[in-house]
């Protein structure tokens, strides 16, 4: 069985993204990019798969500019067989990511196709959902536990109430939580095997998806500022405040 | 123009999430009615045709449903999809896992976790994990929608006067089964519902230091709450985590102990009305959205205002 798993070339997480200002977009010049979190989670719980002998080979798949080489290469660093990227300078939504990589799961077909449950940069959560449903298959959404049985996989969810537990036939898309794994640190002699493994690009349109944008950005704003209040002394300070000036308890 | 909004249920009661979500629905403007899929889920039908302005209750009753797998739910939301405008659901984990599948059956865009509605086509959302916050015109037809809870008052759970129509389902997909469910059980009142909630962080130090924490929650009748890192060291479920990637509440009063105020968390909370913060170094973060700020020894200062409460 093949594993693709799908990784976005992000803000790194240690940075915050403020708007441009002219209110037209983010302000991205300079910024630091790294691999999202959620991502590399989803490489690191193929991997274990793969070390396990429960897969072949393991493939990452990443969408955009150039500069997502250096993703792949990561993903690569950890331990990934080999990349494909779809490069492309425009815009990408969920939608069209998903019909990307459904393109590439048609060719490749993996058995099992592993993401991050959302991108710390546009917050969508959908791409996983999405694939799923080009794809027909089941889903297994904000894992934080995958084991494979047989023809099946058993996935432990985290929902609102606590952890919920079902089983997917495969083929199956699985999405990463937080707490599935933590990702390994790459060490430097594989960054240099990585620089070796296979990295195949092709376009959208190699692939014959329409990547149209389906939303359009009106703008973006700061949020409002909520501005900090006054340091109260001691704890009969502070209910005081609570009882007579907030008024909540 | 119409609207679907996806109820939210356990087969017996309605997610109050889904209040929320309905009262997103009416701010578009027009009619609005719900979904309710599920098994022998009969009175949650019921239910939600009390919900003050819901037009029209859809039931579909079948053990297909009786979970809300995804590999179900959507299939049924595309099969009534043609009259609505709009589809809508909490952004929940329920609406988080079902709602793309929908929005990708249809070939339609989502618009996830929106706080405000400019019009039928244009929607408000925050992006990077709260630090921006975009406004955003769809071009599809149809719009599918999360709601952020937080940003819409409940619709009154009674006072209307819905229809109920049964509606036929399908069978279900097989490729997907419910195994079984580990829910966090309590007393304390429900994480996004409550109007208090005591949160601690990584200052707590351990899970036995929770009971601390648990307390001062349960002398304010609150639920617990907490921060990303005191989940990750292990002291408290997932459930409980509040922030951008785990729960976003909005509470009258916020008690953040023993938390720094990292940025994820702050997305998570900020809109609650009055924030409390007890922290021992003074110059964390969360002093900077604070209406009251106690710098001191938590365990000290929360047993204190535990015994001061009295």
């Amino acid at each position: 069985m093949k594993i693709l798993v799908a990784v976005k070339r992000a803000i790194d997480y240690n940075v915050k993204a403020r708007p441009k200002a002219d209110g037209s977009g983010v302000d991205l010049a300079n910024v630091k990019m790294s691999m999202n979190p959620f991502d590399e989670i989803a490489v690191e719980e193929a991997l274990r798969i793969q070390e396990a002998g429960h897969a072949t080979e393991t493939i990452a798949v990443s969408i955009g500019p150039k500069q997502c080489q250096e993703t792949l290469r990561t993903a690569m660093a950890m331990g990934i067989d080999r990349s494909i990227l779809i490069e492309t300078d425009e815009e990408v939504q969920p939608l069209a990511v998903a019909k990307l990589i459904k393109a590439v799961v048609d060719k490749e077909q993996p058995g099992l196709v592993f993401l991050g449950k959302q991108a710390i940069d546009d917050d969508s959560n959908q791409t996983g959902q999405m694939v799923a449903a080009l794809l027909g298959w089941p889903q297994g959404t904000f894992a934080c536990g995958v084991e494979l049985m047989g023809e099946q996989v058993q996935v432990r969810r985290e929902i609102d109430g606590g952890i919920q537990t079902i089983k997917l036939s495969l083929p199956a898309v699985v999405t990463s939580d937080l707490r599935l794994n933590e990702p390994r640190y790459v060490k430097l002699p594989n960054i240099m095997k990585a620089k070796k493994k296979p990295l195949d690009t092709v376009t959208p349109a190699d692939l014959g998806v329409d990547i149209a944008p389906r939303l359009h950005l009106v703008k973006v704003a700061e949020p409002p500022v909520r501005q900090g209040g006054v340091k109260v002394p001691d704890v009969a300070a502070l209910i005081d405040k609570l009882r007579n000036e907030a008024k909540v308890i | 123009m119409t609207a679907l909004v996806l109820a939210e249920h356990n087969n017996a009661e309605l997610n109050p999430a889904t209040l929320n979500a309905v009262a997103g629905a009416q701010a578009l403007g027009g009619d609005v009615d719900v979904l309710v899929a599920g098994s022998g889920c009969a009175a949650v039908a019921e239910a939600a045709a009390q919900v003050s302005g819901v037009r029209k209750v859809l039931l579909c009753d079948s053990e297909a449903y009786g979970h809300a797998l995804a590999e179900n739910l959507a299939p049924l939301l595309v099969s009534l999809a043609e009259p609505y405008e709009h589809l809508l659901a909490a952004a929940t984990t329920t609406g988080k896992n079902v709602m793309p599948r929908v929005a990708a059956l249809l070939d339609v865009a989502q618009i996830s976790d929106i706080i405000g509605i400019e019009s039928a086509d244009t929607f408000v959302r925050p992006i990077y994990a709260g630090n921006v916050i975009a406004t955003v015109r769809s071009s599809d037809a149809k719009k599918v929608i999360t709601v952020r809870t937080t940003a819409y008052d409940a619709a009154a759970a009674t006072g209307g006067s819905g229809t109920v129509e049964t509606v036929d389902g399908s069978a279900a997909s097989g490729a997907s089964q419910f195994i079984g469910e580990e829910l966090t059980k309590s007393d304390r009142p429900e994480l996004t519902a409550a109007d208090i909630i005591v949160s601690g962080g990584r200052g707590v130090g351990s899970s036995e230091n929770f009971a601390i924490i648990e307390a001062l929650a349960d002398k304010l009748g609150a639920a617990v709450g907490a921060s990303r890192a005191a989940v990750d060291a292990g002291y408290v479920p997932n459930d409980y985590q509040v922030g951008q990637t785990g729960k976003v509440v909005a509470p009258t009063l916020y008690v953040a102990v023993g938390i720094s105020g990292a940025i994820q968390h702050l997305a998570g909370m900020k809109d609650s009305k009055v924030i409390v913060a007890i922290n021992k170094d003074e110059e964390a973060p969360i002093f900077g959205v604070a209406d009251y700020g106690l710098v001191g020894d938590l365990f000290k200062e929360v047993p204190a205002m535990t015994e001061a409460l009295d």
